[in-house]
């Protein structure tokens, strides 16, 4: 075509393109589109790190204002990935300091974040403004002075559930005077207490402040000084909500709710004292989202409490509501859509509450646009689950933990199959699961025949053999992420399947029956992925081919090997040699006996290898969607 | 509850006595006992017998009141563990471990329970009385080892020297450091111990 759109028409145009995925497809459609497109690419999410390096996305986005990134693998939020495993950030933030002096934003999770790297970013990037860290440790609070010191034009600075070292609450005196910009600040994470008058000018000087979640220490008698500062607030985490009971403490603090008529979003409620949640109450009605997973508060006074907000959309909860206080959100929470329930004693031999399958099967029935649930409970039967698919074909996310492995039907002893069988039939827009209980291969089978949406599948304690994984790894198409623990597979599901895990994100398995001959031969043949043994008992090779290894993650990389590997953590690539105990234990190309004993799901390899010849180019690009 | 035992893997023997068992029952559960024998205390571990032949001496010094638990299960992030109940979660290193364990100091009541847990969490080292100073040992290979520990100010102290209790508000980390490391290391709490980066 001789003539087309000039460039800055293009470019025009691809502005408007906000998502990953459309301009990801803009950038294949021709060499010229794919020269413009990387140009104006300003947001880019990495969802794993060591899935490219920052040099390769440097080279291809120059113009990147706004980073997102995660880093180690969600079981790290479980101990089950040791200290020192990686995913720091520093070498990414040295890279853009060089590369974009102009970035705005950094999102990070799950990742390594020193002080220095804090201190860097806070000196590189002239007009930062936003700062999350979700889940990150490695900091502490002078770093934390560093950005607030620093970043002339913060905006959000989002430390949630991080774990920081808190040397002192010295840091927040460090934002200067002339420090006006601030829309959020979420320091609900930290221990120590802040000056609180520097938090209070702080505030009073940040018309734009939308989000303020508030650390434990903050008291509650000073609560109202902060919201008669920041009436136009959307979303407030308190600190500890207890006081001595005085009525003018109470009067105080429901003159300061009242004010706030923007209020949407309520968390914090450490310590909390029953008789001071009514004075909450006059923002009740406009309340969508309300996180009280910390209190320990009982089930009457929660239900006094849940059901003012009418409005509410999403409720995170300790087991102290119990099965009659869900019943209670049933009925008043009509616009339900998010519900997650906490154990309180997860680690207790007997129950301390009376929350059963029963309250999640009422709020299943009452409330129609139930689509997120996370649960942990003591029992569940095939005929809950069975009820709750029912009920909720819309489901979307459904993680259910029965805080004992492998517990059956607690009506009929069977295994749990049927139950999830019945969600994954019918909520056909699964995108994510995580099971528990008892389950057989067959719960597997019903996975892998109708989770086709499915995108992260989580799974523990369960299954017989290697045909589980297989209807896994076999049947669901849309599956990016899935973390398997103390389950019975091997060797041949995932050989069989290897093809498979080049399209999606990461796999990982701990405490399975994963060989390191099989890693070995994963690594070899597959040079796209990374293939890496965690292990605490030495060196692999140290220990016969047959030997299952303890910790497996496999994830598909452009990256090449890690070069930041700790000394638990080994790659299985194309340069492994076999180390001389083994001389006698060749394995044969492509080990055919270790792979499925049908002709056909060998040529189903053979294909499947083919396929991906050819899909290298998108490979590549399909990378920064993950 | 009855609760379905899990499978246990067939063992593997290997040549100089190295066995790896991976079970997927819980430690100490009800039917077919872990070989490495007896209930586990409080701690956190993987139920693998790690490293040596030697056998690994269980000891719990008080029934359990929860159950043993297996790592990372319920899953329940330590976060949200520390900010419901009473915990203290502080770092474990043993001088030559690959990597650090982490211990909850509020469930234990005293050092001897401490120290009790750590011996089941780090399979290989047991405790000595010797002429009543507590010394933890890798049977194996003789090695000695002095528990220390980090306090708030950042000082390095052994372990036993304080109250219990002012030990558990003022430890941040500990370490077991190897005997020959340990010259130095300032036996009562004084204001400079020997200080480890």
């Amino acid at each position: 075509m001789a003539y087309s759109f000039p460039e800055e028409v293009l470019e025009h145009v691809f502005w408007f393109l906000s998502s990953d995925k459309d301009r990801n497809a803009v950038s294949l459609v021709c060499k010229s589109w794919y020269e413009i497109e990387r140009w104006c690419r300003r947001r880019v999410f990495i969802g794993n790190c060591y899935s490219v390096t920052p040099e390769i996305v440097i080279r291809r986005f120059p113009e990147v204002r706004e980073l997102e990134m995660k880093g180690k693998p969600h079981f790290a939020d479980f101990n089950l990935v040791p200290e020192g495993w990686g995913a720091c950030v520093y070498p990414w933030v040295t890279a853009m300091s060089a590369a974009y002096p102009f970035l705005e934003e950094i999102k990070l999770k799950r990742m390594v974040v020193t002080d220095e790297s804090l201190e860097l970013i806070s000196k590189s990037f002239r007009n930062f403004k936003v700062l999350v860290l979700s889940s990150c440790e490695g900091f502490t609070t002078d770093g934390l002075a560093s950005i607030a010191a620093n970043c002339r034009n913060l905006r959000e600075l989002d430390l949630r559930e991080s774990e920081v070292e808190d040397l002192s609450g010295h840091w927040l005196s460090h934002f200067p005077d002339n420090c006006t910009s601030l829309v959020s600040l979420n320091m609900s994470c930290l221990g120590s207490e802040v000056s609180f008058s520097a938090l209070e000018r702080l505030v009073s000087r940040s018309p734009n402040l939308r989000t303020l979640r508030l650390n434990r220490a903050v008291p509650l008698e000073k609560l109202p000084n902060l919201l008669r500062r920041a009436p136009q607030l959307v979303e407030l985490g308190t600190g500890a909500y207890s006081a001595e009971i005085r009525s003018d403490i109470f009067s105080n603090l429901a003159e300061a709710f009242s004010v706030c008529k923007q209020l949407k979003g309520l968390s914090g409620f450490w310590d909390v004292v029953p008789a001071y949640l009514p004075a909450m109450y006059s923002v009740c009605s406009g309340i969508t989202s309300l996180n009280l997973s910390y209190a320990t508060i009982q089930s009457p006074d929660l239900v006094k409490l849940v059901s003012q907000c009418r409005n509410l959309q999403c409720l995170w909860v300790l087991d102290y509501i119990e099965d009659s206080g869900l019943e209670a959100l049933a009925a008043s929470c009509k616009d339900l859509q998010e519900l997650r329930v906490f154990p309180s004693d997860p680690f207790g031999a007997e129950p301390n509450v009376s929350l059963t399958e029963r309250g999640l099967v009422s709020v299943s029935e009452g409330c129609p646009k139930l689509q997120s649930v996370l649960y942990f409970c003591r029992q569940m039967s095939n005929a809950a689950l069975i009820a709750i698919a029912r009920n909720r074909p819309n489901m979307v996310r459904f993680r259910l933990c029965i805080l004992e492995p492998r517990a059956p039907d607690y009506l009929t002893l069977e295994p749990l199959d049927t139950g999830f069988g019945a969600i994954v039939e019918n909520c056909k827009e699964l995108r994510r699961l995580s099971m528990s209980g008892l389950l057989t291969d067959r719960v597997f089978k019903y996975i892998g025949t109708h989770a086709k949406k499915l995108e992260m599948l989580s799974i523990a304690f369960a299954g017989d053999s290697d045909l589980g994984l297989h209807h896994v790894l076999s049947g669901c198409e849309s599956l990016r992420k899935l973390e398997i623990r103390d389950c019975p597979f091997g060797d041949k599901a995932l050989l069989a399947n290897a093809a498979k895990l080049e399209t999606m994100r990461s796999l990982w398995m701990s405490s399975c029956s994963v060989s390191f001959g099989a890693c070995k031969l994963l690594g070899q043949k597959m040079p796209r992925l990374n293939v890496e043994v965690i292990d605490e008992r030495g060196p692999p090779d140290s220990r016969p081919e047959s030997c299952p290894v303890e910790r497996l993650y496999v994830y598909r990389t452009v990256a090449g090997r890690r070069v930041d590997m700790p000394g638990f953590v080994w790659t299985m690539d194309e340069d492994s040699t076999l180390s001389a105990s083994e001389s006698g234990n060749k394995p044969n190309v492509w080990g055919l006996r270790a792979l499925m004993p049908s002709i056909l799901h060998l040529a189903e390899l053979i294909v499947a290898i083919n396929i991906l010849m050819n899909k290298e180019a998108k490979l590549l690009f399909s990378l920064f969607h993950v | 509850m009855p609760m379905e035992n899990g499978k246990n893997l067939p063992e593997s023997e290997y040549p100089g006595g190295l066995k790896t068992e991976l079970t997927l029952g819980l430690p100490g559960g009800e039917a077919a006992a872990p070989k490495s024998g007896g209930k586990r205390g409080f701690s956190e571990t993987v139920d693998l017998n790690l490293g040596t032949s030697a056998e690994v001496e269980v000891s719990v010094s008080t029934a359990p009141q929860s159950k043993a638990q297996i790592v990372g299960w319920p899953p329940v992030r330590s976060y949200r563990k520390n900010m419901i109940k009473n915990c203290k979660y502080v770092k474990v290193a043993v001088d030559g471990a690959p990597y650090l364990r982490k211990v909850d100091l509020e469930i234990y009541a005293s050092y001897q329970e401490l120290l009790t847990a750590l011996e089941d969490m780090f399979g290989c080292l047991t405790i000595c009385n010797v002429l009543n100073e507590r010394k933890i040992m890798d049977q194996a290979n003789g090695t000695e080892y002095v528990p220390t520990y980090e306090d708030r100010d950042g000082d390095w102290m052994l372990i036993g020297d304080v109250p219990w209790k002012m030990f558990v508000e003022s430890c941040k980390r500990m370490r077991l450091m190897k005997s020959s490391e340990a010259i130095g290391l300032a036996p009562k709490t004084s204001s400079k111990g020997l200080s480890i980066s």
